[in-house]
């Protein structure tokens, strides 16, 4: 990964939140170039055995001890709950005070490089957005949906250590929907319904990006020098109905009016997985510019739009991406 | 500045073969088109590049094949209804350019009819993408057509990079001032936005003025209904003589101007702009006098 080639053994790479799906995709990538220390309250199940991974809380003091010991020199910071039946205060607290308590360690421990993942959906889906959002643009993706104001808070977080510590290499991942095999957020559980819902008379464009696109993004901005906030953005962008064409779904367009209500009472009998606000994503746009990040560090999927579409189907073999240490 | 277009590999879209309810329908409207505008409009037709992915559509939205069905029934009104007479189309040079029209008759005919125009007169033959209203995303079956069409919301940032691709622009910089205006004020151009002065400054994009001549008569609002309007939020709810704001079968010309281009600042101050704007504002205005005097019937 280095370009100087021997600065590889003197420093690992820390994962926050590998017992993820996403997390252990990236572990995988990682771990062939990289020696890689975990960190998740979870278990990891197929671990590779020479993959250290402690199992500890991220806000638990005694995280501090691995940044201490550890002789890390990145960290990729992914350890961020999505998960909406959470209460609120459970996830709150996790994200922004884990983020926050993890980003001080490395700041103290002399970390050169950090990478933390947020999304594009910190923008959020709304009619009056760009067609390309930009790194600069606002992130309003609370405005709509209040309870993901800790994801964004996470981004802000992130900021704030880009000034705080100008020393550490601070870089801000947002990529799109990310699906695949063995994803398991929103995006990718909404394409794998037979008979999804959309909104009638509405139909966005939306990108979407391989789970392993997305980890081959996140190593190449551990390439020293580069810092700052990327969008990344996969093999294109298409409307959401050509998607569903794609896998074959029968969708079942529901009028606006109807489907808000509909879904958030669904959604409190625990007969929907998607919180109402949601439903924005399958009406208005919300979709990016990927430039800076091709510019700055080269990154470019790896998998073509029909083969990141029918990942969701987990037909499409997984390959080996690419590196820079090739 | 790099474009989206630039940036991806783009691979080549063979359309499929139609199929079922929708894509029989899709080919008898394309069919139509065709009828209407024989072979050399489908030569012409065929002329046209977007940069499509795989899944036939452009970065925006734009969808080539979904695009030469949907304009059967406008390219019907441009022929039968309002009898579209172009005069100087071969002022609008190739590749980027601003069009910047009059907005009048209620329901937004004149920039459909100015689409046509730079599909089936001008050279060379392009699709014309309008700066639409913010709300128009919000509206249920509209939102996705217009996407579909090349139609684009009117944000600087949308407008900048279809610039630089490019692209040819259409924007109406009175909005609803000017569409919805009652109709003691026809042909009186009401209030100018200047960011398109900017914008043209910025990325150093020509300026055709188009005046669209009979659109005002075309729905003649008496009273804009403005409570209910706002109750319903819409932008303006007017009261036509017919009640509802059909258009009349009245006749359209459009005048296209000698390109104009701007030099200096797009970070100027307002004052700055304002004269620029006014410029455009007083060339677009005697463009409509001359018009309006030079025909002889509204039909």
């Amino acid at each position: 990964m280095s370009p100087g080639g021997d600065t590889r053994m003197d420093g690992s790479v820390l994962i926050t939140g590998i017992s993820g799906n996403l997390g252990r995709t990236l572990a995988k990538v990682l771990h062939r170039t990289e020696r890689v220390i975990g960190l998740d309250r979870r278990p990891f199940p197929g671990k590779p055995k020479d993959l250290e991974v402690h199992h500890v809380d991220i806000r638990k003091r005694k995280v501090e001890d691995i940044f201490r010991h550890g002789g890390i020199k990145a960290m990729i910071h992914m350890a961020i709950i999505h998960d909406p039946r959470l209460p609120q205060a459970e996830h709150h607290q996790f994200n922004v005070l884990g983020t926050k308590a993890v980003l001080e360690h490395a700041a103290k421990y002399g970390v050169k490089k950090v990478v933390i993942l947020s999304s594009t959906n910190v923008y959020g889906p709304q009619p009056e957005n760009d067609n390309f959002l930009t790194e600069d643009s606002p992130l309003l993706g609370s405005q709509r949906f209040p309870d993901i104001r800790d994801l964004v808070e996470v981004d802000m977080v992130a900021q704030q250590a880009m000034w705080k510590h100008p020393e550490m290499e601070t870089v801000i991942v947002r990529p799109v929907h990310i699906v695949g095999p063995n994803v398991k957020n929103a995006p990718s559980n909404y394409l794998r319904i037979k008979r999804p819902w959309t909104i009638a008379g509405f139909d966005p464009m939306v990108q979407l990006i391989h789970e392993e696109d997305a980890a081959l993004a996140m190593t190449l901005a551990l390439q020293p020098g580069i810092r700052g906030v990327y969008n990344i953005v996969g093999p294109g962008e298409l409307p959401l109905s050509a998607v569903l064409k794609e896998l074959g779904r029968l969708p079942i367009p529901v009028p606006h009016l109807l489907a808000r209500p509909l879904l958030s009472k669904l959604f409190q009998y625990r007969m929907a997985g998607f919180p109402e606000a949601e439903l924005d994503h399958l009406q208005f746009l919300c979709t990016v510019d990927g430039t800076r990040a091709e510019r700055d560090f080269g990154f470019r999927p790896t998998y073509t739009l029909r083969e990141t579409i029918r990942s969701v189907l987990g037909e499409v073999p997984p390959r080996v991406p690419r590196t820079t240490a090739a | 500045m790099a474009t989206p277009a630039e940036t991806r590999a783009l691979a080549r879209y063979e359309p499929p073969r139609p199929k079922g309810l929708f894509g029989r329908f899709r080919l008898a409207m394309e069919k139509w088109t065709y009828t209407q505008g024989g072979p050399d409009l489908e030569a012409r037709l065929a002329r046209l590049v977007a940069p499509q992915n795989e899944y036939g559509v452009d970065p925006f939205g734009l969808e080539l094949e979904f695009t030469k069905a949907a304009i059967a029934p406008a390219l019907w009104m441009y022929r039968n209804w309002f009898r579209v007479e172009c005069h100087g189309i071969a002022n609008v040079p190739p590749g980027r350019v601003m069009l910047i029209a009059n907005h009048s008759g209620q329901l937004p005919m004149d920039g459909m009819m100015i689409g046509i125009s730079m599909l089936v007169e001008a050279e060379p033959p392009r699709v014309c993408r309008a700066m639409v209203e913010k709300w128009a995303p919000t509206l249920p079956f509209v939102a996705p057509f217009f996407a579909r069409v090349g139609q684009v919301v009117g944000t600087p940032e949308n407008c900048r990079r279809l610039l630089a691709a490019g692209e040819t622009i259409m924007v109406f910089p009175e909005g609803v001032r000017g569409l919805n205006k009652t109709y003691e004020k026809k042909y009186q151009l009401q209030e100018f936005g200047s960011g398109f002065m900017r914008l043209a400054l910025e990325t150093k994009t020509p300026i055709v003025p188009v005046a669209v001549i009979g659109a005002e008569e075309q729905a003649q609002a008496l009273w804009d209904f403005k409570s209910a309007a706002r109750f319903l939020g819409l932008p303006a709810l007017p009261i036509t003589a017919t009640l509802l704001p059909l258009p009349l079968p009245v006749k359209y010309h459009l005048h296209f101007g000698e390109p104009m281009t701007f030099t200096g600042s797009h970070d100027d101050d307002d004052a700055e702009l304002d004269r620029k704007v006014r410029e455009v504002k007083a060339r677009l205005q005697g463009m409509l006098d001359s018009g309006v005097a030079a025909r002889r019937s509204i039909f």
